[in-house]
């Protein structure tokens, strides 16, 4: 909820934010923090690609505020995802574990260009998705760690996260089947005339998928409100791009749907290429974004991340390209924070994630009788059984 | 010998020779039943079908139909006939020729909110788009701790047909009826189509409801309860066809209206059948099934697909795990046979059952003789 609201509110429309800002505490002696909604003009280092689109401006509006809440909420994503890394380690995390780290900035400049009608959808590589869309650090830890306080309850995992109410439909492991959903969840949109949008997020290795296909001429063919965002990280598990798709120029791939190229590691970029998509999407169907970016964890926590793509290569993007670095420098250039200031909201932002942790940590497992809930919303008294039919035979709730 | 059939007096009275008077009575009793309906109305399964989908579009603003040939072409089988006319092209969509894409774009929409009945011109088509049937409707609701339900219909001819061959012909009831998450539902005739499509529609979880192409046209009397808007049927609940002492079979779709026929058969042998039309797979009344076993103490299972890991395979289980003391004989079931369809019409036939009238043949399953068989 922090998270989301912040971002829209630093949009411009509200002054005051939530969670860790208050501005008077962070304040140096002789300057405070800048947390002032006045607009500042950047240029996008990095042009847009169009294909079949006029690209947007490189000329981007920001504000302090905005900047700021960039940088603090990317600083929280990082944090939740090292600590993460660390829980799986210590085994608090089993099964699956997929990092975001790196991806900050397509899921936070996203949100600032969207709205609560709006809705997301994405992959595995959700638990940052899922905090834009206003779930919390805690809810993400006790559902990695199986815990009765996750936003599933603690029964999906890593992979199935979900905020309805928020607008954020998962979460999905099935690679590329988000796709199509999105492309569904883009029709209701028109359907109920809801004027939101979908992003129907995807990998650079669910970029061949079929299903994708089917669905962007079903919504090419329909006028469906639906943005197809590549997050394009360069390596589909353990397969980089150019082995496993004849062309890589993934904005190009819908043909008839235009696209955009995207530099995916600049929150202000990502924030107006969805601006610009919006605004399209919802007039005429759907566009392609593809955003560059790079994950510095491996696919997931059993892959080191480093034979099939060098330790200098990582280390590389992440002197030059990081997302927080760079709004970092932003904010230092345009004097909005100093040194001091950007350490608290670190510091901040650690606890934050800190707390949330050994709260989730206190969180217990789930009631057995859990296992039998919500197999349907609608049950009709049928009956299930455990392992053992004899002994577990249980009048679904 | 005579201890083992104590419980089942008419059967002993059938052994000593015993007049089937008892009988006799009471199906002249149900013969009547029938004159005395109280309306005259004959329905067809696809009428019955397109009304229900019909009256609960006209109720329900959210529900919308989409699939091949819904729409312009009124329905490959006519199921969906008129309905475009009178709903528009913002309800009622043709699709391309993509079940994955159309599959999983309904899902979506019903995970918003909206109520998709999704045609799959036959369910062999399906299977192209079976990951988001079970990985994206039937298990999301509790994967997300039950904050998304997935209102969905999917919907079509389920089984074989005609002459349509291997990979036309294939029933996929026991696949989907394994799914937790899922609702499975068969209708046999009108009744059973008009209540339970409209218990479909209006169920918040997803519904794989299986047809029979060679049941659309087959017409059906029903009463005006059925007719009316508000009729709905039950789901998981079985329905008991036609009562009896001596055997039951059960069966679902297609294969109901084989097994009343046998048992019209039987009955002139004064042999009494019970048939029970299971109306759902998911969930299934094993409480209908296990309490008409319990009476007849015998049990046959009739289905048209596979027999390994089928339908049947199911309830012979359930009912050797809760009735195991009240059989009298072995499970039994007839399932179509272990092969793909084949083309030519006499092999089609020895594949799936055959109600035999006449004379007894070498292959194939035949209700009658194996009745006649599970009797003995």
């Amino acid at each position: 909820m922090a998270v989301r609201q912040a971002l829209r509110r630093a949009g411009g429309r509200l002054l005051a934010t939530q969670g860790a800002m208050a501005p008077a505490a962070l304040g140096v002696a002789g300057r405070g923090l800048s947390t002032s909604a006045e607009p500042i003009t950047l240029e996008i280092p990095v042009p847009f690609k169009g294909h079949n689109v006029e690209p947007p401006s490189r000329t981007v509006e920001t504000s302090a505020q905005e900047l700021t809440e960039f940088f603090r909420t990317m600083f929280v994503m990082r944090r939740m995802e090292i600590a993460a890394d660390s829980l799986y380690k210590s085994k608090f995390i089993r099964g699956f574990c997929h990092l975001y780290d790196g991806q900050e900035a397509v899921c936070v400049g996203m949100e600032a260009a969207l709205n609560d009608k709006d809705c997301i959808i994405t992959a595995y590589r959700d638990h940052c998705t899922h905090l834009g869309r206003g779930g919390t650090v805690l809810e993400v830890f006790a559902e990695l760690m199986g815990r009765k306080d996750g936003c599933s309850l603690g029964k999906g995992g890593s992979m199935h996260m979900y905020n309805k109410k928020g607008g954020f439909y998962g979460g999905n492991g099935i690679v590329g089947a988000q796709t199509p959903l999105g492309a569904g969840l883009a029709f209701a949109q028109k359907y109920l005339k809801v004027e939101g949008v979908t992003l129907a997020m995807y990998g650079d290795g669910a970029a061949n998928q079929g299903q994708l296909f089917e669905a962007m001429n079903i919504s090419a063919l329909w006028d469906l409100p639906v943005l197809y965002v590549c997050e394009n990280n360069h390596y589909g598990m353990g397969t980089a791009e150019w082995r496993s798709a004849k062309s890589p120029e993934y904005y190009k791939r819908g043909d008839y749907v235009p696209g955009l190229k995207v530099d995916g590691m600049d929150c202000l970029a990502v924030k107006q290429a969805v601006k610009f998509a919006k605004e399209y999407a919802l007039k005429n169907g759907p566009m392609v974004l593809e955003m560059d970016t790079y994950r510095y964890h491996g696919h997931s926590m059993s892959d080191p991340g480093s034979t099939y793509r060098t330790r200098d290569e990582i280390s590389g993007v992440r002197q030059e390209r990081d997302p927080i670095e760079r709004i970092r420098k932003l904010l230092l250039s345009h004097e909005i924070a100093t040194v001091a200031e950007l350490k608290q909201i670190e510091k901040d932002a650690k606890k934050e994630v800190e707390d949330a942790l050994s709260k989730a940590k206190e969180s217990p497992s789930p009631d057995s009788e859990e296992l039998f809930s919500n197999i349907y919303r609608k049950s009709y008294g049928a009956k299930s059984y455990g392992a053992d039919r004899k002994e577990v035979v249980v009048t679904l709730p | 010998m005579l201890g083992a059939l104590s419980r089942n007096r008419p059967l002993l009275a059938l052994l000593r020779g015993g007049n089937g008077g008892d009988k006799a009575a009471s199906a002249a009793l149900w013969a009547a039943s029938k004159r005395f309906m109280s309306s005259d109305n004959t329905i067809t399964v696809r009428e019955a079908l397109n009304s229900a989908i019909d009256e609960e579009m006209s109720a329900d603003n959210k529900v919308f139909v989409m699939g091949e040939e819904v729409g312009e072409y009124q329905g490959a089988y006519k199921v969906t006939k008129g309905l475009l006319q009178k709903f528009g092209p913002d309800r009622v969509l043709d699709t391309p020729i993509t079940e994955a894409g159309f599959t999983g774009l309904g899902v979506g929409a019903a995970m918003y909110g909206l109520k998709p009945i999704v045609e799959f011109m036959t369910f062999n088509f399906a299977m192209q788009a079976i990951d988001h049937l079970i990985n994206s409707a039937a298990k999301t609701n509790y994967m997300s701790g039950g904050t998304i339900n997935v209102p969905i219909v999917f919907r079509g001819p389920n089984g074989a047909a005609a002459g349509v061959a291997a990979q036309h012909s294939q029933c996929f009831a026991a696949w989907y009826g394994q799914v937790p998450g899922l609702k499975v539902l068969v209708p046999y005739d009108a009744e059973d189509a008009r209540g339970l499509m409209k218990a479909a529609i209006r169920d918040p979880d997803p519904v794989v409801f299986l047809e029979n192409e060679l049941l659309y046209g087959e017409s059906f009397p029903v009463s005006q309860e059925v007719l009316d808007p508000s009729f709905t049927l039950p789901i998981g609940k079985a329905k008991i066809m036609r009562e009896g002492d001596d055997l039951t079979i059960v069966t679902f779709s297609k294969m109901v209206g084989y097994a009343l026929k046998a048992a019209d058969e039987l009955a002139k042998e004064g042999i009494s059948v019970e048939v029970v039309n299971l109306r759902s797979i998911r969930p299934l009344d094993r409480e209908t099934i296990n309490a008409s076993v319990r009476k007849t103490s015998r049990l046959l299972t009739l289905e048209e697909g596979w027999p390994q890991h089928g339908v049947g395979a199911e309830i012979c289980a359930s009912v050797v795990e809760e009735s195991f003391y009240y059989l009298d004989a072995p499970v039994e079931r007839i399932c179509g046979a272990d092969v793909p369809m084949p083309y030519a019409a006499n092999l089609e036939r020895l594949a799936v059952p055959q109600v035999r009238l006449g004379s007894v043949g070498l292959y194939g399953s035949r209700v009658k003789k194996r009745c006649a068989d599970a009797c003995m």
